[in-house]
């Protein structure tokens, strides 16, 4: 059944209130869309409206590491990476705390809000930063994994949610590695690199191009920081070109970390499919997928050209 | 005397200050000299900490980071660092970073330094230890000129929302920031009608007086359900005259003219 990885955030925050003592939640308002709500209905005393300020909502929650807590701060990604950055950067990345930034309703596909809330530019933002670790999963089953993962981990985590409703990429026995990408197909012509929703597009396009006779390799980067170099090196070796597939601009998110591992090691065509440095609008999620340009068709098309550049 | 002791610290602090601040030959010895008795009364009198690891101290937050010195001074007095260290402030390599890295020293609770973000940082430690119960209280000292920043007042909302009466703010307020006057920059006034309309009980007390100071944190004991904040009356550059009371000498080291004028008015000689 399909489900926003937002969904899977609550359900994750849930096993947490029980299983983790030092888990506490914080939330600026938007609790009930950011799902943190769930945590909430099972542990009110662990849950912590700061009310509309994002800004003290991160800053809230690194003191609250300071003294021994595992927060996890939540709101969509816009205010969270966009409005809070300093105090991101400064006051949670620079010391190192154990802070996990869950922000939900990143990129285009919040939909009829449109661009004050489309949050496009988060990944770059975020994975500029030191120390920060920078999770966008595919599905529901990589996002509850992912949140569990990040509560262990310690130091400082960003992980970028969804609202729209996205099929399962993963079975139930899939394991989740913090910086480990996973090849979900592999193929010889050409690869396509994909991150957070749009991995299961580059699915469908890669079993779409097989039924063309080009053999395209699929793998998911859900960590974009620190990124897994060894498959992204592999799949440059073995298949010369590279699509890249975000959910995000193409100014400094996946397409951007994937170029800067390659021109540092193996350099070969790559196109990057994102938005294209330009803010969204108002729409059904679907509607503005195919208006900028991020559909299966899309992914093809560009698998096709960069296959002539190699 | 009394606060025979205390004033002994306070000097030695002062000492330090100008010491660290004449040999990076950067720095921001204003704002640290009017801080001096608000962090030797919390340092020496009124927090629980005699070793920066224990589970059960006070905790410290020094919004206000650029006044780094003052922070470094208190914690070589209090014997958590070496006063060895004291040449290096501002280096390459040193530990003593410009404004505060929690992560290069023992004793500094959070790292600050850009402004308006420690009382945040101080509401989480509060409200973490009101949810277990501890026993912990936090101080958080800001600037007057930091309290422009909006997020202080997100912060203001949350301490009386949660009633963190395990925080006190104190507020170094010496009227002055860079560009001038607070009030000539910005109006930060009427301060103490603007937290209390924020839900905080508000104390006045002179930052440089030991009785007041200790009269002011008395009186923030008795107070429960509620954050408090202490506005102490100070004089930016206090304990040098040529410093005192003038915003340019916000961010600016003395020349060695000035450094050994400032270190005979404070009294006790050149330092090592």
């Amino acid at each position: 059944m399909a489900k926003a990885t937002r969904e899977a955030y609550g359900e994750a925050l849930k096993k947490l209130a029980a299983n983790n003592p030092n888990v506490v939640v914080l939330d600026a308002d938007l609790s009930g869309s950011t799902k943190t709500s769930e945590f909430k209905k099972v542990s009110p005393e662990r849950f912590f409206n700061v009310g509309i300020a994002e800004q003290n909502l991160i800053g809230t929650a690194a003191g609250m590491s300071l003294a021994g807590k595992i927060p996890f701060a939540s709101s969509f990604a816009m205010f969270a990476a966009g409005r809070a950055f300093e105090i991101i950067r400064n006051t949670v990345a620079y010391p190192f705390l154990n802070v996990k930034i869950a922000a939900t309703h990143a990129g285009l596909t919040v939909g009829e809000d449109g661009a004050s809330h489309q949050a496009i530019e988060d990944i770059s933002l975020m994975r500029s930063i030191p120390n920060m670790t920078v999770i966008n999963p595919a599905d529901c089953i990589e996002a509850e994994q992912a949140v569990l993962k990040a509560a262990e981990y310690v130091g400082p985590v960003y992980i970028r949610l969804g609202r729209m409703a996205v099929e399962d990429v993963y079975s139930s026995s899939y394991q989740f590695e913090i910086g480990k990408g996973v090849e979900l197909k592999n193929g010889n012509d050409v690869t396509i690199i994909a991150t957070g929703i749009m991995v299961q597009k580059a699915l469908k396009a890669a079993a779409s191009l097989n039924a063309q006779g080009i053999d395209a390799r699929v793998i998911n980067i859900h960590t974009i920081k620190p990124i897994d170099k060894e498959i992204i090196i592999k799949a440059a070796i073995e298949t010369r070109a590279i699509v890249t597939v975000e959910e995000h601009s193409v100014i400094g998110g996946l397409g951007s970390a994937v170029l800067e591992v390659l021109s540092d090691t193996c350099p070969v065509p790559v196109r990057r499919i994102g938005v294209m440095d330009t803010f969204g609008e108002s729409g059904k999620p679907e509607d503005l997928m195919e208006k900028y340009m991020l559909t299966e068709k899309n992914i093809e098309d560009s698998c096709k050209e960069i296959m002539k550049m190699k | 005397m009394k606060y025979d002791d205390l004033k002994l610290t306070a000097q030695n602090l002062r000492k330090n200050i100008l010491t660290m601040i004449y040999e990076a030959k950067s720095g921001h010895p204003g704002g640290s000299l009017s801080a001096v008795e608000i962090v030797t009364y919390l340092y020496f009198k009124e927090m629980n900490i005699n070793d920066p690891h224990d589970e059960g101290r006070d905790r410290f937050v020094l919004s206000k980071g650029h006044g780094a010195p003052v922070l470094y001074s208190a914690l070589m007095e209090k014997g958590f660092i070496s006063k060895e260290l004291m040449g290096t402030l501002r280096q390459v390599n040193s530990k003593l970073q410009g404004h505060p890295d929690m992560k290069k020293l023992p004793g500094i609770e959070a790292s600050t330094g850009s402004l308006g973000q420690g009382l945040s940082i101080a509401n989480g430690m509060a409200l973490a230890f009101k949810l277990d119960k501890k026993e912990n209280r936090v101080f958080a000292l800001l600037g007057d000129g930091e309290i422009q920043e909006g997020m202080i007042w997100e912060a203001a909302m949350l301490a009386n929302h949660y009633h963190l009466d395990n925080l006190t703010a104190i507020l170094d307020h010496n009227g002055l920031q860079i560009d001038g006057k607070n009030n000539d920059v910005m109006t930060v006034e009427p301060i103490d009608e603007k937290f209390k309309a924020f839900g905080w009980h508000v104390i006045k007390a002179d930052g440089h007086d030991f009785e007041s100071l200790e009269k002011a944190f008395e009186e923030r004991k008795k107070i429960t359900e509620k954050p408090a904040l202490i506005i102490a009356e100070t004089t930016k550059g206090k304990g040098c005259s040529f410093m005192e009371d003038k915003a340019s000498w916000h961010g600016k080291a003395p020349n060695y003219e000035e450094f050994c004028m400032a270190m005979e008015e404070i009294g006790g000689g050149l330092n090592g």
